[in-house]
């Protein structure tokens, strides 16, 4: 057999004279990688997202809420009085070995004014276990104290945004804002966040103590009381045990006997996330799937291609022969040209699915992440079935006999 | 030694039904440095002949020693390997590769020969100088008239270096000028350079430029005869 590099340059003097042939067969191989370049990508940056607003909800988070959900169906109506207490968040802390934290939670929308400045924002109200729970640090200032939510303090944590639009580059902590009116202290700055899975600024927010919310902020007509309580179990372990303490000690509390009774429920939001991503991952399987078929159609459509060649280039390969070409010159030759069409498709193929992913990413709003893995995968993936798919037609213009190749019309 | 020496070579196409026995025992010797014509009717064989010569094919029996090695029974790569090495084809139709350049071309036997590329295009352009092809080593097949085409094939069949040259029909195509033109060429080649040149032709203008006839006939030789005698012959058949 002669050099490989003699090898290679035939096959690609080959592919050069025939360069529309050689398009029309990488084709496929192009159109099979990128279509798993751009479903890996799109796959992955599905997962990603949903594992960006796991960790921005919180890890290990339970969220218990006020009036039924799971008997008939029926949540309570908004004029209803909430059943969950202040105290029972206390109880759930204190008392639940697999609870790290239970924070009673109460939003609204306000007006904020600060100077001539003002924005109208979320608020938040919690015992200061928040900040724990969504794992979203102070950039200054302090948390609240329990001097605060005893006292119903007229202190305030701002969000990012918050503290754009009112005080632009000044610094915020220690100064006074109105809040619906109220003058309210400044001791705290979140640490940016930015958006979440759905596209909503998380920085715009303000917290306050929950019971300064209700008290002075809100004005709620069922003090101590709210629809829902975060809690942050100890451990990703021993999530459903907090799940199952917290159950056996509302109902104790609120006297309950049996399940349909319960005026509480109990959502575990890490299972419901991480189903969210498991059925995200099975899709991006699916994707996978779908586009290893095309690229297996891409290698069929390669042989095809290959073996109408060898049949249309019977006589150039009895020439070869006369002229003393070996069988494995031949088979060599035409597995080159198989395998340089598939890299080069591979290559074209990752462009193209990598600028499909950026483009779908930009327009329909999919994050897509182009993994190196993918990238490999694809290559990998092109450079075996040009090896596979070459074979078959290689072998047969190698099996050729010289005379009969010669006579060939 | 001779170059050549057959001994009862008998070729049988087996096609299921019927068995056509294109050659039926031929034995020739030839050395070195000859030119021979080998004519006869059309089917008689001369083709068969040609291609178990050039180790295209191998004879159903007998032997065939080339340069004093027996080459009937070898295998497919062995005689691709003589091939390269002792023989330079050309045919009635040419059979360049289409759409590659005459240097290309000529440089294909060197490729398979594992000659590294810049002396590949030394000996081929030297090849094709000796063809009287200067200038026209990038022109590919299409670009190139009958007769030159030719040129190109016998470039390639002398560019390895090899004693011998199997010209099947090699005028077959060519008008009487280019054909006296090719036939020159061939004659230049075997008086300079000693190769030893085999060809099949139909027309005794062209077979005149051998030294030695070989006809065949139903797949046996019915007549071996050096060209001088012949030509008295035919001389003293035009005289009566
Ligand atoms: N591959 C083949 N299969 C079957 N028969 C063949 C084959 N090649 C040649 N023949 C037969 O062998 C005989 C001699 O053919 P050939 O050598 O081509 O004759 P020529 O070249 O003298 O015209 C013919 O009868 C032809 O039909
Ligand atoms: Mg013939």
């Amino acid at each position: 057999m002669i050099a490989p590099s003699a090898i290679l340059g035939i096959a690609r003097k080959s592919l050069r004279t025939n360069k529309m042939r050689s398009l029309l067969t990488a084709l496929g191989i192009i159109i099979g990688v990128a279509a798993v370049v751009a479903m890996f990508a799109i796959g992955t940056g599905a997962n990603k997202k949903v594992a960006e607003h796991i960790s921005s909800m919180g890890s290990n988070l339970l969220i218990v809420r006020s009036g039924s959900t799971t008997s008939g169906g029926q949540r309570m109506g908004m004029g209803a009085t909430p059943s969950l207490t202040f105290a029972d968040a206390e109880a759930i802390q204190k008392e639940c070995p697999a609870v790290a934290l239970a924070d009673p939670s109460a939003s609204g929308a306000v007006q904020v004014v600060y100077g001539n400045m003002n924005w109208s924002t979320r608020s938040e109200g919690t015992n200061g276990g928040l900040l724990a729970i969504q794992e979203w640090p102070l950039g200054a200032g302090r948390n609240f104290t329990d001097s605060d939510i005893r006292s119903s303090a007229k202190v305030c944590i701002l969000g990012q945004t918050v503290v754009t639009n009112l005080f632009g580059d000044e610094d915020p902590v220690g100064k006074t804002i109105r809040v619906k009116k109220v003058p309210v202290t400044v001791v705290g700055v979140l640490k940016k966040k930015g958006n979440n899975a759905m596209g909503q600024d998380q920085d715009d927010t303000l917290l306050l103590p929950i019971t300064t919310a209700q008290k002075r902020i809100y004005g709620s007509r069922f003090q101590g009381r709210v629809n829902m309580i975060r809690v942050k179990a100890a451990s990703e372990a021993e999530i459903a045990a907090a799940s199952e303490q917290i159950t056996a000690l509302l109902n104790q509390r609120h006297r309950i006997r049996t399940a349909e009774d319960a005026d509480f429920s109990v959502m575990n939001l890490t299972e419901i996330m991480e189903a969210a991503k498991a059925s995200t991952q099975a899709l991006s399987l699916l994707l996978a799937a779908v586009a290893s078929i095309s690229l297996l159609v891409g290698g069929i459509g390669i042989m095809n291609i290959m073996l109408v060649s060898v049949t249309e280039r019977t006589r150039e390969i009895g020439i070869r022969m006369a002229v003393g070409a070996k069988t494995a010159d031949i088979l060599f030759q035409f597995l080159a040209e198989a395998i340089i069409l598939s890299l080069l498709g591979g290559i074209l193929g990752i462009a193209l699915g990598a600028g499909a992913s950026v483009l779908i990413s930009r327009y329909a709003g999919w994050s897509a992440v182009i993994s190196p893995f993918s990238i490999i995968l694809a290559f990998g993936f092109s450079a075996a079935i040009g090896i596979f798919f070459g074979y078959y037609p290689a072998s047969k213009a190698a099996k050729l006999d010289p005379i009969e190749a010669l006579r060939y019309e | 030694m001779a170059l050549i020496e057959l001994r009862d070579i008998r070729k049988i196409y087996d096609l299921g039904e019927v068995r056509v026995e294109a050659l039926r025992g031929v034995s020739l010797s030839m050395e070195k440095g000859e030119f021979v014509a080998v004519m006869g009717p059309s089917g008689s064989g001369k083709s068969t002949l040609m291609n178990i010569l050039g180790c295209l094919d191998v004879p159903s029996s007998g032997s065939y020693l080339l340069d004093g090695r027996d080459v009937s029974n070898m295998g497919k790569d062995d005689l691709a390997q003589v091939r390269g090495q002792f023989i330079g084809f050309v045919f009635q139709g040419f059979n360049l590769l289409s759409r590659t350049s005459a240097l290309e071309n000529v440089e294909l036997p060197l490729l398979y020969m594992g000659v590294p590329r810049q002396e590949r295009a030394k000996r081929a352009l030297d090849a094709l100088r000796l063809v009287g092809l200067e200038g026209r080593e990038h022109h590919e097949p299409k670009q190139l008239s009958g007769g030159q085409q030719q040129r190109v094939a016998i470039a390639r069949a002398l560019v390895g270096g090899a004693p011998l040259i199997l010209a099947d029909e090699p005028t077959g195509n060519l008008d009487t000028k280019t054909s006296d033109e090719i036939m020159d060429l061939f004659e230049n080649l075997n008086r300079t350079k000693g190769i030893t040149i085999i060809l099949v032709t139909h027309e005794p203008d062209v077979a005149r430029y051998s030294r030695r006839v070989v006809t065949v006939r139903d797949g046996l030789i019915v007549s071996d005869e050096p060209m001088e005698k012949r030509t008295e012959i035919e001389k003293e058949g035009e005289c009566a």
